[in-house]
């Protein structure tokens, strides 16, 4: 289904609110929102939490014949699915731009960087060769997947740990976990995603843009670093015009960012181990927040709430007083009441042919039931001459419409002729009614 | 297959250039009488072949029509003889798609779509041979066949690549270097206002360095930008000439 799109003035706030230097949910421009790391019982498998930005990871392995023109790496299968429960915008199937955009980000980010030492893969040179495939799903989104994503990749690439093998000769001996320890990884370095709105042409730049704020900005620069202040990749999208030294500046920040994400990664990666080795309760059923529906917990806002009393009193005494007090409602009938008489009506024209029409409609019917009343005081003339007068019944509009006078009727046919009257009357005046409307 | 040495004791590069020449640049316009715009350029061994379509009414579904500004369309696609080993996919494939995204954002950022309004442009990228610099070599064969087809344009759209060996910034990458594995940078630059249409850069570069490779890819830009005013002033004094003032 088609994403709901932004009304303008829910643009126009949040583009005044950047302008002041203010985020909707307190941030700062530079701050990242929480993240959090959880992880599931197999290895390689964990769910990375930015804000509200769901990502899920999970890294799997394969023995396969390597590529031809490698014979002695193995292979590196990056895959990232937005998942239609993310947002309402996704659809299964269609390939997006988007999704080519980010997917192409993170191969880009993690394959190209060598991280992961390929080498180490190769079990038998041009024979066989590990392939690691990297699954990430997107499972809400609120703002920059990219982060969210490369975090998950790399946290899961870290946890994960493949099947022992050994070689003798021409065997091949793959180990289960039974029978031998899984091995980990060997990974070089972790780089880590950030990225940076910019709106107004490059004037304002905010860290970790939430959803609404990816909507309204101008574009995008996504910027891979490790913790050893080594870009891996550098990405400008959305057509932003920028200058050399914006570019540089965005590094500094991320080199800052990026050291902070890269302990708290570590941290995750070290809790998890601890709990696994200690036999205590691990996987997503312990280390999700367990959140009841009877229960309304809501994260703090970091917005300071010091001089709220003094900034509301200032906008109170600087506002107009309200502009006309009512000070008693009419009572119209038990449920019904009415204070004020709200706005004049601005459709004028309207209006007033309509009251044309009503006291026509009026007039009319009241015409009619007269003519009706005379009809059944009077004795008069017979049904025959009824018939002699003339009756235009036509459908076109342009006539002139013929206006039967009332009759001299005969007392017998009295009811029927009234009754013809009062049809023939009711279809001129209908017509009348529609000529006007015609007209109008 | 011995390591060639990208940067010998001399500073000359694997072609015989020094780190900061550009490779030889040719090009021309008008190449197609179709098309609305068309040209084709050489870079070293890269060639490219780009054609403008545009502005026209919208092709396909009118509610992608934009209210105020036109929707450029880029198509980037490899003839499969272009690279060494037979490609079997022309476009289509991820890398693809990425490419035509990206020149798609370059466009639309440098060419003055506010003046057609509900109208479509397609810019149509063909590699026939790739030696390096397949992006950069697209948006300068763009920038071209959209001058050609009267478009109204920001500035000049330059691309140029840069990477880094041993401490040296090199400009105008070749596929051996880029095939090398160090850090390779992409740049899309207007040169009047020096604003960066597109910036991109792979491998690892330490913070310290991006600076000089930034400065090796925006004087590369630069100097792609004197070919390429040099270029259209010809045809035009061609084509006047030819229409006999």
């Amino acid at each position: 289904m088609r994403e709901t799109p932004l009304s303008n003035c829910e643009r126009r706030f949040l583009l005044r609110a950047v302008r002041e230097g203010k985020r909707l949910d307190g941030r700062q421009c530079y701050d990242y929102r929480n993240v959090r790391i959880s992880f599931g019982p197999d290895r390689g498998c964990c769910v990375v939490e930015l804000g509200r930005t769901r990502v899920l990871g999970q890294v799997s392995c394969e023995l396969v014949p390597p590529k031809p023109n490698r014979a002695t790496e193995g292979i590196l299968f990056f895959n990232l699915e937005l998942s239609p429960m993310a947002a309402p915008g996704f659809e299964p199937g269609r390939q997006s731009e988007l999704l080519v955009k980010l997917n192409r980000l993170i191969e880009r980010c993690l394959r190209n960087s060598k991280c992961i030492d390929t080498e180490s893969l190769c079990v038998v040179a041009g024979e066989k060769v590990w392939q690691i495939r990297v699954d990430l799903h997107l499972l809400n989104h609120d703002g920059n997947i990219i982060d969210a994503a490369s975090i998950a990749a790399i946290v899961a690439l870290c946890h994960f740990r493949r099947p022992d093998v050994s070689v003798q000769g021409e065997e091949v001996t793959v180990y289960s976990p039974e029978e031998r320890d899984p091995v980990p990884l060997s990974i070089h370095h972790m780089p880590i995603c950030v990225s940076f709105a910019f709106f107004q042409q490059g004037t304002y730049l905010l860290v970790d843009p939430s959803e609404r704020e990816e909507r309204v900005m101008d574009g995008l620069l996504v910027i891979a670093m490790n913790k050893h202040r080594e870009i891996c990749t550098i990405q400008s999208s959305g057509g932003i015009m920028l200058v050399m030294d914006q570019v540089l500046r965005c590094s500094k920040i991320t080199a800052v960012k990026v050291a902070e994400i890269t302990e708290l990664i570590q941290k995750a990666l070290e809790n998890d181990q601890k709990v696994r080795k200690e036999g205590g309760k691990f996987g997503f059923a312990e280390s999700i927040p367990n959140q009841k529906i009877t229960a309304f917990k809501m994260e703090s806002a970091a917005v300071d709430t010091n001089n709220v009393e003094e900034q509301a009193e200032e906008i109170i005494t600087k506002a107009d007083p309200p502009s006309e007090v009512f000070a008693t409602p009419i009572l119209h009938a038990p449920g019904t009441a009415q204070i004020g008489e709200g706005i004049e009506n601005s459709w004028e024209d309207l209006e007033e042919s309509e009251r044309e029409e009503e006291v026509e409609e009026e007039g009319e019917s009241e015409a009619a039931t007269s003519e009706c009343q005379r009809m059944e005081t009077e004795d008069t003339s017979t049904i025959s001459k009824a018939k002699d007068e003339p009756i235009v019944l036509s459908d076109s509009e342009e006539e002139e419409v013929v206006i039967l006078e009332p009759q001299e009727v005969p007392n017998k046919t009295r009811t029927q002729t009234t009754s013809k009257q009062e049809n023939t009357s009711k279809k001129t005046f209908n017509k009348r009614r529609r000529k006007k409307r015609a007209a109008r | 297959m011995a390591a060639l040495e990208l940067l010998s004791a001399e500073g000359f590069r694997p072609d015989g250039r020094r780190p900061a020449e550009l490779r030889k640049l040719r090009a021309r316009m008008g190449v197609f009488a179709q098309p609305d715009g068309s040209a084709y350029i050489e870079q070293g061994n890269t060639k490219a072949l780009a054609v403008v379509y545009g502005p026209h009414e919208m092709r396909g579904p009118r509610s992608k029509a934009l209210p105020d500004r036109a929707l450029v369309n880029c198509q980037y696609s490899m003839a499969t003889f272009s690279t060494g080993e037979r490609k079997r996919r022309p476009h289509g494939d991820r890398k693809a798609s990425e490419m035509s995204l990206h020149l798609k954002q370059t466009f639309e950022a440098a060419i003055l779509t506010q003046l057609f309004p509900r109208s479509q442009i397609d810019i149509y990228v063909q590699i026939l041979q790739a030696d390096g610099g397949n992006y950069c070599a697209c948006v300068n064969a763009a920038t071209l066949a959209v001058i050609d087809a009267g478009i109204p344009l920001r500035d000049y759209v330059c691309a140029s690549s840069a990477g880094l060996v041993e401490d040296t910034a090199l400009a105008d990458l070749s596929y051996l270097e880029e095939a090398a594995g160090g850090p390779q940078a992409a740049l899309a630059l207007l040169p009047t206002s020096g604003h960066m249409a597109l910036l991109q850069l792979d491998s690892r570069l330490h913070q310290d360095r991006l600076g000089a490779v930034l400065e090796a890819a925006g004087g590369a830009c630069r100097a792609v930008h004197a070919v390429l005013d040099r270029v259209v002033r010809e045809h035009v004094r061609e084509v006047t000439a030819l229409l006999g003032d």
